[in-house]
């Protein structure tokens, strides 16, 4: 069976307990591609990940390699790593950040090699109280080991890796808005262009930003090859992919699967993965990708798990998050509570967003609480209107970051695919869920 | 010079926060951290010296402070209690918990218990989804959550078994960062240029055996 044949690139020491220790991480093979690529030139190291097409395992899906590239020559720029993981029923970065630190350190510090960073700044959401406790004791392990800090592994190479709490803000998970972060201000995501932090990203310098799944697989690149890698999945969308399974499920959970191989079907079928739908119940929707995502129906079940493959459906794999939800769930009320996560996370630049976030989320509560009028349908996809002109798939963009375009998913989805449903709500002035 | 508000030691672990950034406000966000740490929230007289710290005025400090969820510009009880009701927390009984967690504390989101002990939250999601649904006690995880279980989770803290692995309000971190480089750029560039002919040198074979 496809769903299990593939090797764990990122997740193969989760069995063990102490997986986050160094001995563990050493009696696995832990640092031997650090020390592989430290045997490589800079170039050499960079040429190997841009030839495995690693596509960024944020959220946009931009190859990590190409990112690397576009680094001008000039002054030593700073590595950027994302652990802020904060788009809704995404947990698989926090799963590594606590489980398995020195394979992101060993990924940060190739990377740096790569291009030839000076600094690195490895950014955790605030929250992961006890990741950060795992991330910082492993970094202080990777010191006294050698493997980070002044001439790593006797190769002359130095790096330094500062790990920076940040203080819960979703919208820092957005590049421009986590640099602002960690450089101690509002995490107010920048106006762009310039669109990538290569041209003027930390402190105004060059800079490249991963994300902790990104890097988490470099070090299996170093030591197994481009080649072995770009054997698993297809087209562009190759290796394996961490998918985060969340909702009506029996066994939520993250899962590593191949890429275009397995499908949405498998990942919540599965016995080895999701394990079907609690009490034999039907798939009512599914949210591939992050609550910023256009739901799916029952019918794209068998659609794979490709970057491309879901794009050309109409929506994006995004964060790695799915999301069940069975025919018991209220669309009306899960549209509320994702329109409400983003009233409260808009960072108030952008009038679209500040404003019509807040009017969405009101019109869809009094909708859900059976005092919405039968104009309501109109006026909420009207409003989506101005956020993303054309409510159309990908977004168009009102404001300075995807937060505001991304807010229409949810609804628009809710509309299209279970008009009914709302009007019900209207018409009998109440949740026919209860 | 104002009366100083930090202790000797977080004032210490500050100036050691400072020396890790390029630029002193970078460290605005950790240092924040460790005054709740202190005081379990950022008092106005921690506010002043933080921004003494990082050369801003302290209404920056506070400008910065007030956009973060985490940093709390008033007093939260011993346990900041956050129930996550997002997506995933919502399709496995979240608000109902929510609701219970009011009724079992008598308070409502967003207070505080009259002995201090409690302050309840709504959180967004704290990405525990595979346990859902979950809250998080001062930053720590608690998962797989029922009405019975919360009760029984309230209980232990009050009789504080869980105090090893859940510290007062604003401790984040207690692992100290040991190690690390204190170099100047110049250094690392020389280093960076001996190590470049290094490589030059066997990719053309002409070097050591």
């Amino acid at each position: 069976m496809t769903v299990t044949d593939a090797p764990r690139i990122v997740t193969s020491r989760l069995e063990w307990s102490d997986s986050y220790s160094l001995d563990r991480y050493l009696d696995t093979g832990g640092y031997e591609g650090l020390r592989k690529a430290l045997s490589m030139t800079p170039e050499q190291v960079a040429t190997q990940t841009d030839a495995v097409s690693l596509l960024g395992r944020g959220g946009a899906g931009f190859p990590a390699g190409r990112k690397w590239s576009m680094l001008r020559k000039g002054p030593v720029p700073y590595l950027v790593v994302n652990g802020d993981e904060s788009e809704p029923a995404t947990f698989k970065d926090h799963l590594l950040i606590e489980r398995d630190p020195h394979q992101i350190l060993e990924g940060i510090v190739i990377c740096a090699y790569a291009i030839q960073a000076a600094r690195a700044f490895l950014y955790i959401r605030g929250e992961f109280a006890l990741g950060l406790e795992r991330v910082q004791s492993a970094l202080n392990e990777a010191y006294e080991h050698g493997a980070v800090g002044r001439d790593i592994f006797g190769s002359g190479f130095s790096l330094d890796i500062v790990v920076h709490p940040g203080a819960g803000a979703y919208i820092c998970g957005e590049e421009t808005a986590l640099l602002e972060s960690l450089e101690g201000k509002r995490g107010f995501p920048r106006i762009k262009p310039p669109y990538f932090p290569a041209a003027i990203g930390l402190y105004g310098e060059p800079t490249v930003v991963n994300n902790v799944e990104t890097l988490s697989n470099l070090p299996w690149v170093m030591v197994h090859g481009a080649e072995a890698f770009t054997a698993l999945g297809a087209g562009r969308s190759t290796g394996t992919r961490l998918f985060a399974l969340a909702g009506h499920v029996e066994k939520p959970g993250v899962y590593e699967v191949e890429m275009v191989k397995t499908t949405f079907r498998d990942l919540v079928y599965d016995p080895a993965l999701g394990g079907g739908v609690p009490g034999g119940r039907e798939v009512k929707a599914i949210i591939p990708g992050g609550v910023s995502a256009p739901w799916f129906g029952p019918q794209h079940l068998d659609l794979p798990l490709g970057q491309d493959e879901v794009a050309e459906q109409g929506s994006m794999l995004g964060s790695g998050s799915v999301v069940v939800m069975d025919d018991t769930t209220c669309v009306v009320r899960a549209a509320w509570r994702i329109t409400r996560f983003f009233r409260r996370e808009s960072c108030g630049q952008c009038t679209p967003c500040r404003e019509g976030s807040g009017w969405l989320e009101r019109i869809l509560r009094r909708i859900e609480d059976g005092s919405g009028q039968d104009s309501d349908l109109d006026l909420l996809m009207d409003l989506c209107d101005n956020l993303a002109p054309g409510v159309s798939w990908p977004p168009q963009q009102t404001t300075i970051c995807v937060l505001g375009s991304s807010i229409p998913s949810s609804i628009a989805s809710g509309i299209r695919m279970f008009r009914d449903e709302f009007l019900v709500h209207v018409k009998d002035g109440g949740c026919p869920y209860g | 010079m104002t009366e100083r508000h930090l202790s000797a030691e977080m004032r210490t672990r500050a100036e050691e926060l400072l020396e890790l950034y390029p630029h002193p406000r970078s460290a605005l966000i950790p240092i924040c951290h460790l005054a709740q740490e202190q005081d379990g929230w950022l008092r106005p007289e921690a506010i002043a010296e933080i921004a003494e710290l990082v050369g801003l005025a302290p209404a920056e400090v506070l400008g910065t402070a007030s956009f973060y969820d985490m940093l709390h510009t008033e007093p939260v009880g011993r346990y900041l209690v956050a129930v996550c009701t997002n997506i995933a927390c919502l399709l496995r009984g979240a608000y109902e918990l929510l609701d219970h967690a009011e009724e079992h504390l008598d308070i409502r989101t967003g207070g505080t218990t009259a002995d201090g002990m409690f302050t309840l939250e709504e959180a967004e999601c704290l990405a525990d989804c595979g346990r859902a649904p979950i809250c998080q006690v001062n930053h720590r995880f608690f998962g797989d959550l029922t009405p019975q279980s919360f009760d029984t989770l309230v209980a232990e803290l009050r009789a504080g078994r869980h105090d090893a692995e859940v510290p007062p309000h604003g401790t984040l971190v207690r692992v100290r960062r040991q190690g690390g480089l204190r170099v100047d750029e110049d250094t690392i560039a020389r280093e960076r240029a001996a190590m470049s002919a290094a490589i030059a040198q066997r990719a053309g074979g002409g070097g050591s055996s």
